[in-house]
């Protein structure tokens, strides 16, 4: 318990210091001792968790006087929040992002002031799921933090046009991380709903960071997604206490009967959960999110933010299988994989492609939690593992890359193995464990397609047999233009700071850690979560055969360099030019043109715009999703019946 | 355990063998069906020696390791096949060979590499649905036939009593039509032909020679004969009478496939990609929901 205050608590009390802290070289330990400090507490956390409990669900914080101070305390932060966007709304004159707020709020203060909460058994819950969160969060975030310094030193030293306040950025990247412990420790719904708003506000002013035009804009629409969702989340909880009488997330799960009234709350929540997680229709406040500087997108990308709302349907998986609640996710969450992956075929920009592919394993780790089976779930959570780590240190390449060279464009990274060598390796890193086999990505959806198929479902299986083609084909793109050799290439001068250089091999060799672990922490970790999670005895997923092949594989991916590099010293090559129908200028970069000029020679990698461009499936996805939306929801209220 | 040695053993050893037999009996045949008599029989191996006592000229050192990844993965992609593991991990595992040859291609920076590592993963992703679709009905159908779905290979030979492709006519045909790709027959021969006149001179193996271009050749030999073994699951049972009959139909879909490249002029890509999926949707996707209905 005294941990997981900490955890909650620390990362507020950083972010108010930092708040008062003008000097960047004070900042700058600040924020690596927190960051050092969040790690170990999370580290210290889990171990504690494991010894202390054995690995038993623990339920802390019953009824009280104290409860219901921090419950007034949690109201008035709220109507801060309220007040805040309100303020916020009418200066930019986006009014909708106010009026959702405000019926948000009135709905929860409504509840909590007229006494309709029942009280809770208990507020804070612990079991396995929650300290895989608080370690994601923990490590990834931090290190994202430890990132940041770094990066927005070269960030104000490029954009000498954005007003730099980075006493205001430090302590909301602090502020995310605080509200993302509590949001995955939390049990009260009111409680996880408090923590949600906290982590759309502070997403929101850490979109608009630069106060631009596109920046404001781009905010304000990630706010009202995420508000219209948060007022979901607040029905649900309305629902919830009035007429099921119930008050925490795990009562909810663990009341079963379904297709009762019980899935009204669950498809609301369900609903709130797509809005935070970027699914279709509400894909492109994480695509306008970009505009921020990298580390908001890391974050937001990987170990907070969008991971709140899969965390949420993890949860309530146990109760999606099988009805109109998870047919609304797992059809959302497949179509949003295919879709998102097509799209981002279609784009060059690097930080496009990391967010639509983001958008797209978000989608598969939703289809899995919406089918809701353990063999699913076991997947979501691998797949939730290894995209924090894996798109969090792609988000900071592609930032350091940036900053580097000016641009973020993939056709620009064409060669960089060879102009930034460790740069590219990082990329490399980041990319294979996307989806290569044997990395963790392409084992969870090996896994996923096997219990899509079994859970009898022909429209994911073809979600994700052509979405599996078209992810494949945007990282190979992008894989081959980075390890592209161009000859009598320089080396970038620029390089990354200490604290990014850390950051970014931090995950890279917790990337390759998770993927040599992956049998162990799927044997100790995840099945028991799995066990927990549906209140069974044991799961397992996972044949000892597999388990064979995959260390088989493991150790081929290792050697096969080695071996190769053994080989290649005794072989004898001959260099030799491009062939270039005999125009090569003999530099490899030159060719001599019908006017007997030297060229340029530049090689573009494919787009495909007019099979998969944004014009071409961009409103036609957005329509199916909504009318997907629409239909399962109406068939959860009217079968239940629990509306009237 | 033994079985799958012997397979995997068998594999390793006659693949090389069979593939290159196959490769000569390709060229004798497209030869009269061009009205020519057409080299000898081991004329592929005849190449392939003198490919390996050739100088290698290389761009860079990067192509070897991606080269020696391919053939590595690709063997291990048929080992797993004919020992009789998981289907779809064997699928899994095809697809990172095709991507390292991408990469070979793709790290020399030459415009005809280049331009031929693009275009295979437009092939790649024009058969990839259909591959991965194809699994997925092994699967469907040995739960039609026995209750209990499985990827595992030898338990779809051992426990079937019937051939599959009898729930899977339509996959069948699926398959076969990506196998047109898979083996780099026209029409859909566009990242590498055999045929060195055309626009993209040798695409992907371009800038190959000597002994590299003779991995990558040999590769080939293996990557085909996984693929006829493909087909041949299809047929195989517990029956002793599915192995006569699935060399049959073998020999014929690797007929049919010499019978279309020599009477069908390449295509567009877009005519290939946008093809390749029609036909999955129609005839695998269609299959695959049936099944599910049973």
């Amino acid at each position: 318990m005294e941990f997981i205050s900490f955890l909650i608590l620390f990362p507020f009390i950083a972010a108010a210091v930092l708040v008062f802290t003008k000097n960047n070289n004070l900042r700058k330990g600040i924020v690596y001792t927190c960051s050092g400090i969040v790690i170990t507490a999370a580290l210290v956390f889990a171990v504690s968790y494991f010894v202390g409990s054995g690995g038993a669900p623990v339920k802390y914080l019953g009824e009280s006087g104290v409860i219901h101070i921090i419950d007034y305390m949690m109201l008035a932060a709220e109507l801060f929040l309220t007040v805040l966007i309100v303020v916020l709304s009418f200066k930019y004159k986006k009014y909708h992002a106010a009026l959702l707020s405000v019926a948000g709020t009135v709905v929860m203060a409504w509840l909590e002031l007229t006494g309709g909460a029942a009280s809770a058994a208990n507020h804070i819950y612990c079991d396995k799921l929650t300290v895989v969160m608080c370690l994601i969060i923990a490590v990834v975030g931090s290190l994202i933090c430890i990132y940041a310094v770094g990066y927005m030193t070269d960030y104000h030293k490029h954009h000498t046009e954005f007003k730099d306040r980075r006493t205001f950025f430090f302590p909301m990247l602090f502020v995310f991380l605080g509200a993302m412990f509590g949001l995955v420790t939390s049990s009260n719904l009111i409680w996880i709903y408090f923590f949600w708003e906290i982590t759309s506000v502070s997403s929101f002013l850490l979109i608009g960071y630069t106060r631009t035009e596109e920046a404001v804009n781009n905010s304000f629409r990630a706010l009202w997604m995420n508000l219209l969702g948060g007022l979901g989340f607040a029905m649900a909880i309305v629902y919830c206490a009035l007429k099921l009488d119930v008050t925490t997330l795990q009562e909810l799960v663990s009341t079963s009967p379904q297709g009762a009234a019980v899935l009204i709350p669950v498809i609301l929540l369900a609903f709130a959960a797509l809005t935070k997680s970027a699914q279709l229709p509400f894909s492109k406040w994480l695509l306008g999110a970009m505009v921020a500087p990298t580390p908001t997108s890391a974050l937001l990308h990987s170990a907070t933010m969008v991971k709140a709302g899969v965390y949420l349907l993890l949860r309530l998986s146990p109760m999606l299988g099988g009805n109109h609640a998870g047919l609304m996710v797992s059809l959302i969450g497949g179509f949003t994989f295919l879709v998102a992956s097509m799209l981002a075929i279609t784009v060059s920009d690097g930080k496009k492609v990391l967010a639509y592919s983001t958008i797209s394993n978000l989608g598969l780790i939703t289809a899995c939690a919406g089918v809701g089976t353990e063999e699913t779930v076991w997947a979501g959570v691998l797949l939730l593992m290894f995209h924090a780590v894996s798109k969090s240190m792609m988000f900071q390449a592609v930032g350091a890359i940036e900053n580097a060279t000016g641009s973020r464009d993939i056709e620009d990274m064409h060669g960089l193995i060879m102009s930034m060598p460790m740069m590219g390796f990082i990329m490399v890193i980041g990319i294979a464990g996307m989806f290569l086999a044997p990395f963790g990505m392409l084992i969870s959806k090996w896994a996923a397609l096997k219990a899509f198929v079994d859970a009898g479902n022909t429209v994911l299986i073809l979600f994700i047999a052509f979405g599996s083609a078209t992810t494949m084909l945007y990282w190979t793109k992008w894989l081959a233009k980075i390890l592209a050799c161009k000859a009598l290439s320089h080396k970038v001068e620029k390089k990354p700071s200490v604290g990014q250089w850390f950051s970014m091999f931090g995950h890279g060799f917790l990337m390759i850690l998770l993927c040599v672990l992956l049998p162990i922490i799927s044997v100790q970790l995840v099945e028991p979560l799995l066990a927990q999670l549906f209140n069974v005895e044991s799961v397992s997923v996972l044949t000892p055969e597999d388990l064979v092949i995959m260390v088989i594989m493991l150790i081929m991916v290792f050697l096969i360099p080695l071996v190769a590099r053994f080989i290649l010293r005794r072989m004898k090559a001959t260099p030799n030019i491009e062939y270039m129908s005999g125009i090569n200028e003999g530099d490899n970069r030159h060719f001599r043109d019908s006017f007997e000029q030297s060229k340029n020679m530049y090689l573009s990698n494919w787009y495909m715009v007019d099979y998969f461009g944004e014009k071409k499936i961009w409103n036609i996805s957005v329509a199916i999703s909504v009318g997907v939306t629409i239909v399962c929801m109406g068939m959860v209220l009217t079968m239940s019946g629990g509306v009237f | 355990m033994l079985r799958s040695a012997i397979g995997i053993i068998l594999y390793i050893i006659c693949a090389p063998i069979i593939g290159g037999l196959l490769a000569g009996l390709d060229r004798k045949l497209t030869a009269r069906m061009q009205g020519r008599i057409g080299p000898p029989l081991l004329q592929p191996f005849y190449d392939v020696s003198k490919l390996i006592n050739k100088e290698i000229l290389l761009i860079n050192n990067m192509q070897y390791l991606f080269a020696w990844c391919f053939i590595i993965f690709v063997v291990f992609t048929g080992a797993l096949f004919f020992g009789g593991t998981n289907l779809l991990l064997v699928f899994f595992v095809l697809t990172t060979a095709a991507m390292f040859l991408v990469l070979e291609a793709a790290t020399t920076n030459s415009p005809y590499s280049v331009m031929g590592a693009n275009r295979e993963m437009i092939q790649m992703l024009s058969y990839e649905p259909m591959v991965l679709l194809t699994a997925v009905g092994f699967y469907l159908a040995t739960q039609i036939a026995f209750g209990d779905g499985t990827f595992t290979i030898s338990k779809i030979v051992s426990e079937s009593q019937i051939p599959n492709i009898v729930y899977l006519p339509g996959v069948f045909i699926g398959f076969l039509y990506i196998l047109t790709i898979k083996l780099r027959k026209s029409p859909f021969d566009i990242s590498m032909s055999h045929h060195a006149h055309q626009e993209m001179v040798k695409g992907i193996t371009t800038e190959l020679s000597g002994g590299m271009l003779a991995i990558i050749e040999i590769s080939h030999w293996y990557e085909n004969v996984f693929l006829l073994g493909v087909i041949s699951l299809f047929i195989v049972c517990s029956k002793w009478w599915s192995i006569p009959l699935a060399i049959v139909v073998v020999a014929a879909a690797f007929f049919l496939e010499i019978l279309i490249d020599n009477t069908s002029a390449r295509v567009k890509w877009d005519k290939m990609f946008k093809s390749a999926w029609a036909i999955t949707m129609i005839f695998g996707a269609v299959n695959i929901f049936i099944l599910q209905l049973i």
